[in-house]
C-alpha cells in the first residue's frame, strides 16, 4: 500500500474539482457528473482508511455511498428529461422558478 | 514499486477529472468520467479492495455512465459553450472569494495529511478486500443497512419512472 496520505491529498483533488465543476458549469447534466466526482473521491479516503485499519467498515460504506449514488442519478437524469419537455434547455440558468 | 503504479493511475485520474469539468461537449465529459472511473478501480485494487473494485467497474463504469450517455443522446444536446463560460453578472468578487476559499481548504487539507503518520498500515490477511469476507460481513453486521439500500433503489426506480413519464408544469 502506498502512503495514507497519498490516496487522501488524491480524494481531496478530486473532491475540489467536483466542486469546482458543480459551481462552473450550468449544463445540469455535467452538474451531474461532477457530484459524482465527489462521490467517488470520498469513496477513495473510505477505502485508503479501511486498508489502512485492516477492516471492512469503509468497504461496505462504499457501496451505500455506490447505492445512493445510483438512485441519485436515476431520479436526477429523471428530473432533467422532465426539465427538458418543459423548456428545450438544460442550461440551469434558465430555470428559475424556485429562486426566491 | 506501489508508488510506480499509484503516480501514474492518481495523475490520469486529476487529468480525467478536469477533462469532465472543462470539456465542451457533454458526450466527451461523459467518456472521461467512464476513464476516471476505470482509473479509480485501478486505485481500489492497488488498495487490496478487489469487490469494490469490480463494483466499481461495474455500477459506474457501467451502468450509471451508460444511463448518462443514453440521456445525452436522447437530448441531442450540442455543444453551448458561449453560454457555458459567459460569467454571470456582478458576482466577480464572490467568484474570486470562493475560489481563494477553496484553495484554501484544499491547502489546509494537504499540509494536515502530509504531517500525519500515516506510515504503519495494518496487517492484513490473505482473504482482505475479497467476494467472501466484504459479503460476510455485508450480511451479517450490515444486513439492515442492506436491506434499507435495496428498498432506496425500488423508489428510486419508481421515483425516476413517474418523473419521467409525466408532464410537469
Amino acid at each position: 500500500m502506498a502512503p495514507l496520505s497519498h490516496y487522501l491529498v488524491l480524494s481531496g483533488i478530486l473532491f475540489t474539482i467536483g466542486v469546482m465543476g458543480v459551481l462552473v458549469r450550468r449544463n445540469a447534466i455535467v452538474v451531474f457528473m461532477s457530484i459524482e466526482i465527489m462521490l467517488n473521491a470520498v469513496n477513495i479516503s473510505l477505502i485508503a482508511f479501511d486498508r489502512y485499519l485492516g477492516q471492512h467498515d469503509g468497504q461496505i460504506f462504499s457501496f451505500m455511498v455506490m447505492a445512493v449514488a445510483a438512485a441519485e442519478v436515476s431520479v436526477g437524469l429523471a428530473i432533467v428529461i422532465a426539465m427538458f419537455r418543459n423548456k428545450p434547455t438544460i442550461n440551469l440558468d434558465e430555470f428559475n422558478l424556485m429562486k426566491w | 514499486m506501489e508508488l510506480l503504479i499509484f503516480y501514474p493511475i492518481a495523475a490520469l485520474a486529476v487529468v480525467l477529472a478536469l477533462f469532465v469539468v472543462f470539456n465542451k461537449s457533454p458526450i466527451g465529459s461523459a467518456v472521461s468520467l467512464i476513464g476516471l472511473m476505470l482509473c479509480l478501480a485501478g486505485v481500489f485494487i492497488g488498495l487490496s479492495a478487489h469487490f469494490v473494485a469490480i463494483l466499481q467497474v461495474i455500477i459506474y463504469a457501467g451502468a450509471i455512465m451508460v444511463l448518462f450517455m443514453f440521456v445525452i443522446m436522447l437530448l441531442n444536446l450540442k455543444d453551448d459553450d458561449n453560454v457555458i463560460w459567459k460569467s454571470r453578472e456582478g458576482n466577480t468578487l464572490l467568484t474570486v472569494l470562493t475560489g481563494f476559499l477553496v484553495l484554501g481548504i484544499l491547502y489546509k487539507i494537504i499540509s494536515i495529511t502530509l504531517s500525519a503518520d500515516s506510515s504503519k498500515p495494518a496487517k492484513i490477511m490473505e482473504s482482505f478486500g475479497t467476494t467472501a469476507e466484504v459479503g460476510k460481513s455485508l450480511f451479517t453486521t450490515y444486513v439492515l443497512p442492506f436491506e434499507v439500500a435495496s428498498i432506496l433503489l425500488l423508489v428510486a426506480m419508481v421515483g425516476a419512472l413517474v418523473l419521467a413519464k409525466t408532464k410537469i408544469d
